[in-house]
Formats: C-alpha cells, structure tokens, sequence
C-alpha cells in the first residue's frame, strides 16, 4: 500500500507540475482561484505543524515535540538555516526526553 | 519569446546564485531521508519519492500523515494537494522558459518552489532558462543523492524518538510555512487551520484532520477579498 502511495502521489505531483507548463494561464486567472491556491499551502502545512507535533494517535498531548517546536520557532526568528532549524528542534527534543 | 543570447557574465553570475541556492536546498534531503525512514518507509520508498515525486512539502507531508498513523491514501492526497502550488508555478513560468515538447516535459520535473524563485523575476527567456534549469539540477542531483545519506543514516540510528526525529518533522513544516506567514491573511488561515486541524484530532481518523484544514484556505479565500497577486516563494541565498 505504501508503494501505490509514494508512486501514485509522485506521478500525480510530476502531472500536475506538467499541467502548469502546459495549460493556458487564462485557465486559472480568476482571482478567488488563485487565491485559494496561495492559502492551501499555508493551511496545510500549519495543519501539519499543529498535527505532527500536538497529536499521539486519537489524543492531544504536550510533551517533547512542543519543546522541539519552540526551539524551531526561536531559531526560524533568529534565521537560523532549514537543517538547523530541523536538526535543532530535534536535539532539544531528544534532550528534554533525556531529563 | 525572443532576445539576444545572454551576455556571459550574466549568465555566470545566474548559474553561480543558482549552484548556491541548489546546495543550500539539497542537503535539506538529509532530513528528509532521516525522518522518512523513521516513520517507517523503506529506503527505496524514501529514494523513490526523492526521485520521482520531487518536491520537499509534499514529501514531507506524505510521510508525516504515515507517521502520525494515517492511511497511505490520506498521505497521497496530502501530498497532491500541497502539489497544486507546482501548477501555478507552472503557469507563470510558461510564457517565460517557452519549452515545448520534450524539453517541457523534462522541464516540468524541475518546477519547485527554488527553481521557481531563480527564474520567475528574470526579464529574458534565456536568463530564466539559465536560472531555472541551473537551480533545478542542482538541487535534483543533491536532493536525492542527501536523500539516500539520510535515509541510510536514520536506518543506522534505529529508534527515531531517541534522536527528536519526530520532533524534526513539525519543525521542518513549520519552516516551510514561516516565508508565508508575511500578511495577516495567512496568519489567519495558518491559526484557524491548526485550530481545525486539532480538534478534529480527536474525532476522525489520521489524516483526516490534515485534509480537512485545506476548507479553510477554502472558505478564507472566498471570502477575505484583497490582493490577490500569487506569491513568490523565498529561498535562502
């Protein structure tokens, strides 16, 4: 199952990649369209932020993972490149397990 | 479109941006092999999205779903969804690079959020051409070739709790959010999203609550008139 997802998903990604180059732009320029597409990114990924770290299965739950993302918030403010950014929530979150 | 051939040290100076951008980005593929092998791909699945799916958020966010325990198809259509953005790049990027046929389809796999960055402000078709496909290998090749480290890496490390792995994944979306987070627009969509996404958490199986946050970028931009310019992502340079 988790094949057809990554080779699904991939084909379907290149596809719509491909459709941009290749449709005419009159196709999408109204202007509620293109703002609904500005926002899905942004609303996905914060959906994905809150999800991945305030989730564990069906529960809502505070534990390392929000250190982690406090860490990551302070290192984006202080422009801190992506892998620090990354690899650094990950450290402080294994360290606060630690203790 | 047509102009003169681009004067060579121009071109040098777009290729020496786009080489520097390209590495910048493609050594982000160590995290995403490290944390795609913890949520429990193999390494052929992590390289296999690398190579043929090719754009870091959907990437991320098909194995985040998988992680956090949602359905491969649940992740699948996370990642198209978040894949739509390609298209607009697409559409603006058209008219500019003026590729057809095979070299369209070719070019079609580069067309990410960097590459994007790299050529959609340059005024000739053969400077975004330079910029575009300079930016685009660059990061292809490290992006997978990073990829194949990390993964091979986060299989050695075993656990990935030991490490905050799972904690790395939350902070590499929240990077890929914050250049959008620049009017209240977005903010507002980004805070309701969460909220949405959260409380749905409880009551739905995984995956869902991700999916359903995308009605609110629904609802929010039918209903918030205002600029409606398409938005350029930003790289680090």
């Amino acid at each position: 199952m988790i094949w057809w997802a990554v080779l699904g998903a991939g084909v379907a990604c290149y596809l719509l990649k491909l459709a941009g180059l290749s449709v005419p732009a009159r196709v999408l320029e109204h202007p509620v369209v293109e703002r609904i597409a500005d926002l899905i990114p942004v609303a996905l990924l914060a959906a994905l932020v809150a999800v991945q770290v305030f989730a564990s299965g069906p529960a809502l739950v505070l534990d390392a993972r929000a250190v982690g993302l406090g860490a990551a918030i302070l290192l984006l403010m202080a422009r801190a490149p992506f892998l620090v950014v990354v690899f650094g929530a990950a450290l402080v979150a294994a360290l606060v397990r630690l203790v | 479109m047509s102009e003169p051939a681009l004067d060579p040290r121009e071109r040098s100076r777009i290729v020496r941006d786009g080489l520097g951008v390209g590495i910048a980005t493609g050594t982000y593929g160590i995290s995403f092999g490290a944390v795609a092998v913890g949520a429990g791909l193999s390494v052929a699945q992590t390289c296999a999205l690398s190579l043929i799916m090719f754009t870091g958020a959907s990437q991320f966010a098909l194995v985040g779903v998988l992680a956090a325990g949602g359905t491969p198809l649940s992740g699948a259509l996370t990642a198209i969804l978040l894949g739509t953005r390609n298209t607009l790049y697409g559409l603006r990027l058209a008219p500019l690079l003026d590729w057809s046929g095979a070299r369209r389809a070719a070019g079609a796999h580069l067309v990410i959020d960097e590459s994007t960055a790299m050529s959609v402000t340059r005024t000739s078709t053969p400077a975004a051409r330079v910029g575009f496909v300079s930016t685009g290998v660059t990061i292809f090749i490290l992006w997978n070739a990073a990829t194949l480290i990390g993964a091979l890496g986060g299989r050695a490390l075993g656990d990935p709790r030991t490490y905050g792995l799972d904690a790395a994944v939350g902070a590499a979306f929240l990077a890929l959010l914050w250049p959008r987070l620049h009017n209240r627009r977005n903010r507002v969509t980004a805070l309701a999203a969460a909220g949405v996404a959260l409380s749905l958490v409880p009551v739905t199986a995984a995956g869902v609550p991700v999916l359903a946050s995308a009605g609110v970028a629904l609802l929010i931009g039918a209903l918030w008139p205002g600029p409606d310019e398409t938005e350029w992502p930003e790289v680090d340079r």
